[in-house]
């Protein structure tokens, strides 16, 4: 392998590892929203399961 | 009210990949091969549309950025901000790559003396500032205001950046695109075209990507304020 071959390949392997990290932080970034919406259902549903419950005393 | 028509995400994408796809069988099997610099000369292909790309995102971080100070455009503020951090990644592969060009062509990693260099660090360095401004203030109108203002005043460093080949006549850094037109072959041009678009298409796909990261970001922040 020659050395301008080596760089050239360096340079484009630069730009591939680069779009690849930032898929892999877009990625991660998804993971954490989709774990947030899942708690957020979780809260919403033990909402729905107290509020007609406490209906129920009231009334 | 008619809007004009809205390419998909997956469509973009799609088009990003069909794009490059052709881009690199371009560069590596249809361009022929520089007399002079040899296979290195092929980093031009991807180098030279980053650059340009990194300009086009520090333009549309501006232009967003003035319609949020002129007509208080909603979600401007945010589409700004994102323009100018994919600029920001678009810069630092532009001197990366860069820098490993000029470790094959001149034998050095980085020239001090050479402007156009310098001026797109400055550049570059100027918009890294950006979100140390962003983050050091706390969020509302006047954080908008004043990142709306300092993404403007950098955008007086494009065209000085972009010029700086032909203001300096700089002899390592040579000028490629004259007034008598591309100093390349039809082959190269087209290759260069080809891998612009396609720096471009990416620009827009990860833009895209990341604003609507940040706006879901934003939505469930207002919704876990609601159900508290």
């Amino acid at each position: 392998v020659t050395p301008s071959e080596k760089y050239t390949a360096a340079a484009y392997l630069i730009v591939f590892v680069g779009v690849l990290a930032y898929v892999l932080i877009i990625a991660s970034k998804l993971q954490r929203i989709q774990r947030q919406v899942a708690a957020l259902v979780e809260q919403v549903r033990e909402k729905d399961l107290h509020e007609p419950a406490a209906e129920g005393e009231s009334g | 009210v008619s809007r004009a028509p809205r390419i998909s995400l997956p469509a973009l994408a799609g088009i990003t990949m069909g794009l490059f796809a052709a881009a690199i069988v371009l560069v590596f099997y249809y361009a022929p091969v520089d007399p002079d610099q040899g296979l290195s000369q092929k980093i031009f292909f991807f180098h030279v549309p980053i650059a340009l790309t990194a300009y086009a995102c520090f333009g549309w971080g501006a232009w967003k950025a003035l319609l949020h100070l002129w007509k208080r455009t909603p979600g401007s503020d945010l589409e700004s901000y994102v323009a100018i951090h994919q600029g920001v990644i678009f810069g630092s592969l532009t001197l990366l790559t860069g820098s490993v060009w000029a470790r094959i062509s001149w034998g050095v990693w980085w020239v001090w003396s050479d402007d156009q260099l310098v001026l797109f660090l400055v550049l570059f360095l100027f918009y890294c500032a950006y979100f140390m401004l962003r983050y050091s203030v706390p969020p509302g109108v006047s954080r908008e205001n004043m990142c709306a203002v300092y993404a403007l005043f950098g955008v007086v460093l494009i065209p000085i950046s972009f010029l700086a080949i032909r203001i300096s006549r700089s002899i390592i850094h040579p000028e490629v695109f004259t007034r008598h037109g591309p100093q390349m072959t039809n082959g190269q041009f087209l290759t260069f075209c080809v891998c612009w678009l396609a720096m471009m298409f990416l620009f827009a796909t990860l833009y895209m990507i990341e604003l609507a990261g940040k706006r879901l970001d934003i939505q469930l922040r207002e919704l876990r304020e609601l159900l508290s």
